[in-house]
């Protein structure tokens, strides 16, 4: 059976300090390929100051048949969002 | 000689390898043993490209006759090409590239770093931004020595092969001549007599790290600084000069 | 309260059927339930989109080594090597629907997976580098911008991607062909004659009139396909009629007329026997092209093997 290697997720970050964002996957045998590999695929325009490589199997995703249980429970609770509090006319900077 | 006709062939020897090397990397384009590797490989040609252009274009400069670095590099003969024999040899498999790779970007890595100290501006701020793609191309070749080296028995086989096969052009990339000497005494080339020891040290930790052998008492192949070639350029620049040959008058 | 509503918006954006999803023109993601019949639509055209960016590698990749200038070549590597990253996007989004790269190759060389026909044709000149990148490149982007809003997310951010990186190729395209056009004479022939053997394909790249694709009534259903491939094609005809005049190439259509009714070109019927003999592997390329892919796969076996072997030993190491 032929092989093309382990398949790997690659999170770049665009700038110094901003978040690392899923940008595709590539394919290599071990982590310094990995990150090669994603250098040379992802990178092509300069769009990245550090890469993260992490195998796909490693991921575990949230199941799509769960999203009730998962995400309805905090929808109610707007009190963690700052618009959610009245603020007396006139106060400033708060 | 003057030091400018020597400024001249120095930047031909440097752009002249950048391009033959570009040449080769590319020809892996759509050849290689997986997509990643098909881009990194392109990622190296793109690389050399661009050093060919910057050190022909600044030869064409030091020169003074208004010749571009696509003069220079499409309406030369082979006689006139000055590059490594190394670097015309033909890609033979992965192993062979990774070999001549290994070889020639660790040289070049320690080439320009020592080039970034030139008295010559242009230069040194040419090898500033080369020495990094190098330190890239050293380390992608030396990850897949190990690898090749450690793999299979076929892939250590083949790794051996190319070490050994290649090995006789290595000698070449030291020797110096008049060009050199005028411009060490102006602090302008290279000292290649000190980069040597260091080039054999790491090559020979590398070979080892891979599980390889060094290869021994080969005879050295010379010749490119003369413009003396092996079979394989004459075909290059035929392919390469294609257009230019066929179509003397036009522009592309 | 506002805010309540808001979330529960949300909420419901991020459940319910796919059905509902495909309604309200939510992605669908790997995980999400889907039908038999979507996840097979998608496999087939994701990975013949793949296999095309690969094989398309092979005509311009003929012109590598023959670029007539230090500029030519570093477009035209890049150009290329674009190509084999966006075959690699889609692989790899192709891969999150539950089949290998390995696989995919594999129906590839088989003959069960196609890639587009167009690339059955010959880069002969250096003006079919420029003709592929302005007809060809310039076809498949008409295509690729319709996708970027295909109803499977992965595959739609690939799209994404693969659209903000090409827009430079249909450029370079048609440079080349305008700096033939203001050159030589041999240099004028040479591009009208490019012109001449890839303006028929390139319009054939769009598939055959709706009535004669087999499965496009699900890929509309499903909304893996937005735009018809006459609309499509169309589109691309008026577009680039224009640009052929302005740097004064002639279009190989003698009935291609403006039509000031619907606004845009009526052209002349294509030659659809020719597109099903390509497809059925008659073209002048057909066996080149996949004879070298098969050679490059199996030169390379020996690497990856070897790649695969020296992780194991250094995984036992540690």
């Amino acid at each position: 059976m032929d092989t093309q290697l382990g398949k790997w997720e690659v999170f770049m970050q665009a700038k110094p300090g901003a978040n690392y964002i899923h940008a595709g996957a590539i394919h290599a045998s071990d982590k310094k390929m990995a990150l090669q590999n994603a250098r040379d695929t992802y990178t092509r325009r300069g769009e990245g100051t550090s890469i993260w490589v992490v195998p796909t199997d490693a991921i575990v995703a949230s199941n799509p048949d769960d999203n009730d249980m998962f995400f309805d429970p905090s929808n109610d609770k707007t009190y963690r969002l700052p618009t959610f509090y009245v603020m007396p006319e006139g106060a400033k900077a708060i | 000689m003057t030091e400018q006709q020597a400024l001249y062939k120095y930047c031909l020897r440097l752009g002249d390898n950048a391009l033959v090397q570009s040449y080769r990397l590319s020809e892996w384009c759509s050849n290689a043993p997986t997509l990643e590797e098909d881009l990194a490989l392109v990622n190296f040609a793109l690389d050399m490209t661009g050093r060919a252009q910057a050190l022909l274009t600044y030869a064409g400069e030091v020169d003074g006759n208004g010749k571009t670095d696509d003069d220079l590099a499409y309406r030369r003969g082979e006689r006139e090409f000055c590059n490594h024999l190394i670097n015309e040899q033909p890609n033979g498999d992965f192993a062979h590239t990774i070999a001549r790779l290994l070889f020639v970007a660790t040289y070049e890595y320690l080439f320009y770093s020592e080039l970034m100290r030139s008295a010559d501006e242009r230069l040194a701020s040419i090898a500033a931004k080369v020495v990094k793609e190098s330190r890239y191309h050293m380390t992608h070749a030396n990850d897949w020595a190990i690898r090749l080296g450690n793999g299979t028995d076929e892939s250590q086989r083949r790794m051996q092969a190319a070490i050994d096969a290649l090995w006789m052009f290595t000698g070449e990339m030291f020797e110096t001549d008049a060009v050199d000497a005028l411009l060490r005494d102006k602090n302008i080339a290279v000292d290649l007599g000190k980069i040597k020891p260091v080039w054999m040290e790491r090559i020979t930790e590398m070979v080892k790290m891979s599980g390889l052998s060094m290869p021994e008492g080969a005879y050295m192949q010379s010749g490119g600084l003369k413009g003396i070639h092996t079979e394989y350029l004459g075909h290059m620049l035929t392919e390469m000069q294609y257009l230019q040959r066929a179509y003397p008058d036009a522009a592309w | 309260m506002e805010l309540l509503e808001k979330n529960e918006k949300l909420q419901d954006k991020a459940s319910g059927s796919f059905e509902a999803k495909i309604e309200r023109d939510d992605a669908i993601e790997p995980r999400d339930n889907m039908p038999e019949g979507y996840r097979k639509h998608l496999i087939r055209q994701m990975s013949q989109h793949a296999h095309s960016e690969v094989i398309g590698m092979q005509p311009e990749g003929n012109w590598i080594t023959r670029a007539p200038s230090l500029r030519a070549k570093q477009i035209l590597l890049a150009k290329i090597q674009d190509e084999g990253g966006h075959g690699l996007y889609l692989y790899s989004a192709a891969e999150t629907l539950g089949i290998s790269r390995d696989e995919m190759i594999a129906q590839l060389h088989s003959g069960k997976a196609k890639y587009s026909n167009i690339f059955n044709y010959p880069a002969l000149t250096w003006a079919d580098i420029g003709a592929i990148g302005w007809l060809v490149d310039g076809a498949a982007i008409v295509n690729q911008v319709s996708l970027q809003r295909t109803s499977y997310g992965p595959y739609s951010r690939a799209m994404v991607r693969i659209c903000k990186e090409e827009s430079f190729h249909q450029r370079q395209g048609y440079e080349i062909m305008a700096k033939m056009m203001s050159g030589t004479a041999a240099q004028r022939e040479m591009a009208q004659d490019a012109m001449n053997r890839w303006w028929w394909p390139s319009l054939m790249m769009f598939g055959p009139h709706e009535s004669e694709s087999p499965r496009s009534g699900d890929a509309f259903k499903w909304k893996i396909k937005r735009s018809t491939n006459d609309e499509l094609r169309q589109k691309f005809i008026d577009k680039t009629v224009q640009q052929a005049e302005v740097i004064g190439l002639k279009v190989p259509d003698d009935q291609l007329r403006w039509n000031e009714e619907k606004k845009s070109y009526d052209h002349g019927p294509i030659n659809w026997d020719e597109f099903h003999s390509v497809i059925n592997g008659n073209g002048p390329c057909n066996k080149q092209r996949m004879a070298h892919h098969k050679k490059v796969h199996a030169e390379g076996a020996w690497v990856r093997e070897a790649a695969e072997a020296y992780r194991l030993k250094e995984e036992k190491l540690n």
